[in-house]
């Protein structure tokens, strides 16, 4: 089965700075990766590489069929088959603040995929049930507390049905409680409607332990180690996984 | 919009001097002049009276036409003719060299005497402008006294002091503020009766004479001829004579300039002027009408100034290098000249490419002005909107017009709400401007009457009054939204 998501040598710097040099990953369907590494190490980068929010420099990037080159981001219009592809879940949730949770996630539904408005509105209500923050549809971004933002940003992620779902620090601000809960709805998207496939940026070790099927450890732009999640990390082999785990031990 | 429209033609239509077809003469005045020149009629304060006014009924009853009187800022009356605002400017206008190098002027049809309007105590203590040195000597600005005034400063070392009306300078000498006035005789004897011989007294002796003309726009002079024919039968059959007589300004001085103008002795003929009491009452259909100018003039250019705002700040925010530069030109352009400046500029300067209406101008002035303010308000607003609610939206495929429209813009639209406000209730405030165009808003239509009535205190209070009727309400409902949106 070929991979629905497939970076290959990805290149990309700041300033003069190279946060990746040959960053190579591959997530395929109904499958979970956690990309990990310490803050700064260019987890983000990658991220915003796949979503088209940054140029990269190097490598290439196909996502179900739709290739991403090297070289400036391409016009939106140019981006359409991507964007119907990959979702994004911000680390901050980024909701639009004017609009209530059903409106968020009902937005895409109407004015990009122009669903007429009951429709849109169905689908976004079943969309936050099956997120379990449907009680909250009417609130406003501003009145929702960090857990019940990202489900309604997942929520609207997920509105326009891509295959592919990326996530940035997802538990960066939710208490362990939360965090379990998060996992199990994750593993529920990923298996849905025929496999979706889910790539999560996490410095969170126990997180990717009970979610993920597959870690990729990235240090110095590179991934370092990959492989099940059990294998790499109860059975660390590279410093850099060794260094996450010890900073993940201590308090 | 469709009603602020509307009203706004109504009003067009009904302050719209320019299209009377012929049958009318327009003739400009400044009613803020008073009496005996031109002054709100007290009994209909919608119609002027005055011995100017009368000059131009006989003018234009000899003609065939119907007078008509457009209101003009006594400063600004050779600009307007000479764009064509009305064919004859006559309110006190001065025969000066400048003028008649300029503009076309009628023969004079009044005599007046320079003289200088000193304390009680200082009476006869300086009789002539030498004797003044080094002394503040107060004048209207933009006369011939001022001109005799800045050449004796020259040449005789006194201080010349320029107001923009004719009250103050008397009242600053009652004050001590200035030593002497010098204006014209007609002038002075008003400011006599409304001050009282003990507050100044009036020096006999003519510093100098002057005249009273007609002014055209240069290219009129057939039109010029025509009004001197008109003024010299009128110095011939008595009229002009009766019309000096009952606004108590004949004197022996017009019938030797009449003798030498027209070449024969006045008839006589006496009736004398009677005022009405000058009931504040009577004033405030005027002033209604003149509010609703304010206010109709206020929002048609706030809404120019949005249109504006959000296309030049589109432009800042979004647009190419050029269009970046090219806005920002224009907003820091705008920013750092005066609005009177660019007022002037778009009626007076532009005349010679583009005739505006006198209310299209202030619509468009203020408009223009605002916007570049508006824009400045709506391009913080914008980049005040976070950035990766942007990102969020170009990840669900929104295209860039669909995200200002859908995400970006109304969250602006909260951001700016309260700063435009603001702007609101300082554009009704500025709109008081756009008298320098001619319009007569309810500011103009104060200073008239009070300087009419002689006192400033029933007038500017009345007009506070409308002000803050109209500026109040719009900063409660700006409070209110913003309440009503706080929570997003």
């Amino acid at each position: 089965m070929t991979a629905l998501l497939s970076v290959d040598r990805l290149h990309l710097g700041y300033h003069g700075r190279d946060v990746l040099r040959g960053l190579t990953v591959e997530v395929r369907r109904g499958e979970v990766v956690a990309l990990m590494g310490p803050s700064g190490a260019g987890k983000t980068s990658a991220l915003r590489a796949v979503a088209a929010l940054v140029r990269f420099d190097g490598g290439r990037i196909v996502v179900d069929g739709f290739a991403l080159e090297p070289g400036p981001v391409p016009p939106e219009s140019r981006l359409k088959p991507l964007r119907r592809r990959v979702g994004l879940v911000f680390q901050g949730h980024a909701l639009f603040a004017h609009l209530t949770a059903l409106e968020n996630v009902a937005l895409a539904l109407r004015h990009v995929l122009e669903r007429r408005r009951e429709e849109a509105d169905d689908t976004a209500r079943r969309l936050l049930d099956s997120l379990d923050v449907g009680v909250r549809a009417a609130a406003l971004p501003s009145q929702l507390s960090g857990g019940e933002a990202q489900r309604v940003a997942i929520a609207r992620a997920l509105a326009p049905d891509p295959p592919l779902l990326l996530m940035d620090e997802p538990t960066a601000a939710l208490d362990p409680a939360r965090r379990g809960a998060l996992g199990r709805t994750l593993r529920r998207v990923a298996a849905a409607d025929g496999g979706r496939g889910l790539w999560i940026a996490t410095h969170d070790v126990e997180f990717a332990r009970a979610c993920a099927d597959r870690v990729a450890i990235l240090a110095d732009g590179m991934v370092v180690e990959a492989g099940s999640a059990t294998e790499v990390l109860d059975r660390p082999g590279h410093p850099a996984t060794r260094a996450l785990l010890a900073e993940a031990a201590s308090p | 919009m469709i009603p602020a429209l509307t009203a706004a033609l109504g009003v067009a239509a009904w302050l719209g001097a320019a299209q009377q077809p012929q049958a009318t003469l327009q003739w400009g005045g400044d009613a803020e002049g008073g009496a005996p020149f031109v002054e709100a009629d007290p009994g209909d304060p919608s119609q002027v009276r005055g011995f100017d006014v009368e000059v131009a009924e006989t003018i234009a009853r000899s003609l065939g036409r119907r007078a008509r009187f457009v209101q003009v800022q006594w400063s600004s009356i050779d600009q307007s003719v000479e764009r064509g605002d009305f064919a004859i400017g006559l309110s006190g206008v001065e025969d000066t060299p400048a003028r008649r190098a300029r503009h076309a002027v009628t023969i004079p049809y009044f005599e007046f005497r320079e003289v200088l309007a000193v304390r009680p105590d200082d009476r006869g203590r300086w009789s002539d402008l030498a004797a003044l040195r080094g002394r503040r000597v107060a004048t209207l600005g933009a006369t011939m006294a001022y001109d005799i005034l800045v050449a004796a400063r020259d040449s005789l070392g006194l201080v010349a002091a320029s107001y923009d009306d004719d009250v103050h300078p008397y009242s600053d000498l009652v004050a001590g503020r200035v030593d002497a006035v010098l204006l014209d005789h007609i002038i002075a004897a008003r400011a006599r009766r409304r001050l009282g011989s003990e507050g100044l007294v009036i020096e006999p002796r003519a510093v100098a004479v002057g005249h009273y003309v007609g002014v055209l726009a240069k290219a009129d002079s057939a039109l010029r001829d025509s009004v001197d024919v008109a003024l010299r039968a009128a110095m011939r059959d008595g009229t002009l004579e009766r019309i000096f007589r009952r606004w108590q300004v004949w004197d022996a001085s017009q019938a030797a300039l009449f003798r030498r103008i027209a070449g024969s002795g006045p008839a006589v003929a006496v009736d004398t002027a009677e005022r009405r009491a000058a009931a504040v009452s009577a004033y405030l259909p005027s002033l209604g009408r003149a509010a609703l100018v304010t206010a109709v003039l206020s929002v048609l250019s706030m809404a120019v100034a949005v249109v504006v705002g959000g296309v030049v700040a589109s432009g800042r925010v979004y647009g190419p290098a050029p269009v970046r530069v090219l806005m920002t030109v224009y907003v820091e352009l705008i920013r750092g000249t005066p609005l009177l400046l660019q007022l002037f500029v778009l009626y007076y300067g532009l005349s010679g490419v583009v005739r505006l209406p006198a209310f299209l101008a202030a619509v468009l002035g203020l408009g223009l002005n605002y916007g570049a303010y508006e824009a400045e308000i709506y391009r913080g607003a914008l980049e005040a909107v976070s950035h990766t609610q942007l990102e969020a939206a170009r990840t669900l495929g929104f295209s860039e017009a669909q995200i200002l429209r859908l995400v970006r813009g109304p969250q602006a639209l909260r951001y700016a709400l309260a700063p435009m406000t603001n702007d609101f209730v300082a554009l009704l405030k500025d709109s008081s401007l756009v008298s320098v165009l001619t319009v007569v808003e309810l500011t103009k239509q104060t200073a008239i009457y009070a300087t009419n009535i002689g006192t400033w205190i029933v007038p500017g209070m009345l007009c506070a009054v409308v002000y803050l009727a109209m500026s109040l309400p719009l900063a409660r409902l700006g409070r209110r939204l913003e309440r009503r949106w706080r929570t997003a």
